[in-house]
């Protein structure tokens, strides 16, 4: 029970505002690009993955530079040479240096990978932001070509463009540009969609910006982090069809090498010189696994939904969002 | 419904004439003809090689009569084997890669997906790291990879399947293996993903509510519902198996489609490379269709808007 007369005047002090200043903002404050950095720097795997591939392309880089070993050049005295001291990875059937070697193929599957994944991108990027920005009839057949492209299975394009081009890095990264550009336009016209008509997107129409500005400068920021996503899940996919292709004797023509066609040389011996199947096949696993858990390690960082919890939960958060993947394709 | 229905039909018709005019011209204007890298042949012997098979007449005349003939499933003669027909390679590879194919996808998708349950039912024990990383396994090694150590460890060391070839049920087990892992890969990883977005929806939590036990809200509910949009997905597995198969048969010496496709490319042979092509292509667009369609009957969500 508390009485009028039982609080007085005296029993409040006044505090001098000053000391106190509850309204500055102490920390630095984060926008969205770093505030990603900061989530993937936290998650182990990432950096992991991170590594892994900037390791390989360093090798993939310099390796054969820095090899005493041309990668063409034969020498049947020293054939099929296990792994020893003067080569580290060994020889192959007609004596070439498989270290130089695994790190050319290494070096062109690597290009086909990233090339051939940022091209279809960039072009359905802009084609998606042409379609989803005007519509109408342009927005019209370019859908109906999207619709009937799509439908084309990926080895009818392989096929054509080899038939033309020849084999060879450039031919698969034409190849990956012409059957890849579809599915990315596709989803960057349905994001477009999505922001064209919100009220920064007005605000921006309003002050007189050009479609070009607006969706370049205002709706691309937003989704960003999709496209960066279906990127980096995009990359393994196309290395792992160069290496298909190349195994089935469509893909990189000898001499020029890459994992793919030096792994598919090896399967065929790995009883009698198992290092040289061993060695390409983990190279190229270990890139392609580096890019996939990578890609993943994004799409978890890139959800700001998920970071309260991540930072509340500290290790057994990442562990949760772990089942909150949904692919990239949708 | 029908409206749709038509409408992907419609589509699907046109892919597939896409297909094969766009195929048929750019084979046709290619440099070079199939007879040149024979160096054998005379010239006369060249013309009187071209006239035979109608390629001196005029590009559309020739598109004309390829076309009739496709119509009536006619799909020409190869020009490196004499008096081999595209059809009669079609009739008696396909059968073969298509078994394949059935064969991994009757073992891959069940068991990814049975797998992609179990995963997310045990989420965080120590089965679902298992099977997490045997999917990032099948997604990141290289079917020819995983086809060599099968051979090696099944076949060679344990012996208990023929280590290639085509003749029986055993031969069958390891490619159909290889062909199936990047499957159970796939599915068990996107499985365990709808899965688990499936137990955050509101019906869900309902059924729980409603004190349904766990049995009954995982095979009635959440399976139900998780599984509709793996069957978007299983008109590209369909697609991608073509690749695959390519691959495993050459690994396997299996007498499928796929070392054609590679010999009738770098032979230049146009009629079985558009053969072979068109083929397929209507494979894959109508096996798309008939997705699409699947799709709409199993999600009644679709059918309204």
């Amino acid at each position: 029970m508390i009485r009028d007369n039982d609080i007085k005047n005296t029993d409040f002090k006044f505090i001098d505002i000053g000391s106190m200043d509850t309204e500055s903002i102490v920390r630095p404050s984060t926008s969205y690009w770093p505030d990603v950095w900061m989530r993937l720097r936290r998650n182990r795997l990432a950096m992991t993955c991170l590594t892994i591939i900037a390791v390989l392309t360093l090798l993939a880089i310099f390796a054969p530079i820095l090899s005493d070993y041309e990668y063409d050049a034969t020498n049947l005295s020293k054939a099929n040479l296990p792994p020893c001291a003067e080569h580290w990875f060994g020889t192959d059937s007609v004596g070439r240096d498989l270290w130089t070697r695994v790190w050319v193929g290494a070096r062109v599957s690597l290009m086909v990978g990233l090339v051939g994944a940022i091209i279809p991108f960039v072009i359905g990027t802009i084609v998606g932001a042409i379609a989803g920005w005007f519509g109408g009839w342009i927005d019209m057949i370019i859908m109906r070509i999207i619709d009937v492209g799509l439908c084309i299975p990926s080895m009818i394009y392989v096929i054509l463009i080899i038939l033309y081009l020849g084999g060879g890095a450039k031919s698969l990264i034409v190849a990956m540009a012409i059957m890849g550009w579809m599915g990315s336009a596709r989803g960057f016209r349905a994001r477009v969609l999505q922001f064209k008509n919100r009220e920064f997107a007005l605000a921006a129409k309003t002050l007189g910006a050009s479609p070009k500005r607006i969706v370049f400068r205002h709706i691309l920021p937003n989704i960003l982090g999709n496209i960066a996503v279906g990127l980096a899940s995009f990359i393994p996919s196309v290395i792992f069809m160069e290496a298909g292709l190349s195994f089935i004797g469509l893909g990189i023509a000898p001499p020029m090498t890459s994992l793919g066609q030096l792994a598919s040389d090896g399967a065929g011996k790995y009883r009698t010189f198992f290092y040289q199947f061993a060695i390409p096949s983990l190279v190229i696993s270990i890139i392609i696994f580096a890019f996939f858990m990578f890609g993943n390690c994004l799409r978890d960082s890139l959800d700001p939904k998920l970071r309260d919890q991540m930072l509340i939960n500290g290790r057994r958060g990442r562990k949760d969002m772990a089942g909150k993947k949904v692919s990239a394709d949708e | 419904m029908r409206r749709y229905i038509v409408r992907r039909f419609f589509i699907s018709v046109v892919t597939v004439w896409t297909i094969a005019t766009v195929c048929f011209f750019l084979l046709r204007l290619l440099p070079g003809n199939p007879f040149l890298s024979t160096t054998i042949m005379k010239q006369d012997m060249v013309d009187k090689m071209m006239r035979y098979y109608g390629l001196d007449k005029p590009l559309w005349q020739q598109y004309i009569t390829y076309m009739g003939n496709l119509l009536r499933g006619d799909f020409g003669y190869s020009l490196k084997y004499a008096g081999r027909s595209v059809n009669y390679v079609i009739k008696s590879t396909f059968p073969t890669s298509a078994q394949l194919g059935m064969q991994a996808l009757f073992f891959g998708i069940p068991t990814g997906t049975l797998l992609g349950i179990i995963s997310a039912k045990r989420r965080g024990k120590e089965l679902d790291y298992a099977f997490n990383a045997l999917s990032v396994i099948g997604i990141s090694v290289p079917s020819f990879i995983i086809a060599a150590l099968l051979q090696y460890i099944l076949g060679l060391k344990l012996g208990w399947f023929p280590v290639a070839q085509w003749k029986s049920f055993s031969h069958t087990i390891l490619p159909t293996l290889t062909l199936s892992f990047g499957i159970i890969a796939s599915h068990c990883r996107s499985m365990r993903t709808l899965m688990l977005e499936v137990d955050q929806q509101d019906y869900l939590k309902t059924a729980r509510a409603k004190g349904l036990g766990e049995t009954r809200i995982v095979f009635f509910h959440q399976i139900r519902n998780a599984i509709i949009p793996m069957i978007t997905g299983l008109g590209t597995e369909i697609a991608g198996l073509l690749m695959g198969s390519y691959v495993v048969e050459k690994i396997f010496s299996i007498p499928g489609m796929g070392s054609y496709f590679v010999t009738s490319i770098q032979g230049l042979d146009y009629t079985m490379v558009l053969g072979l092509v068109v083929f397929q292509g209507t494979f894959v667009v109508f096996a798309n269709f008939l997705v699409d369609i699947l799709y709409v009957i199993v999600d009644p969500r679709i059918r309204i808007s």
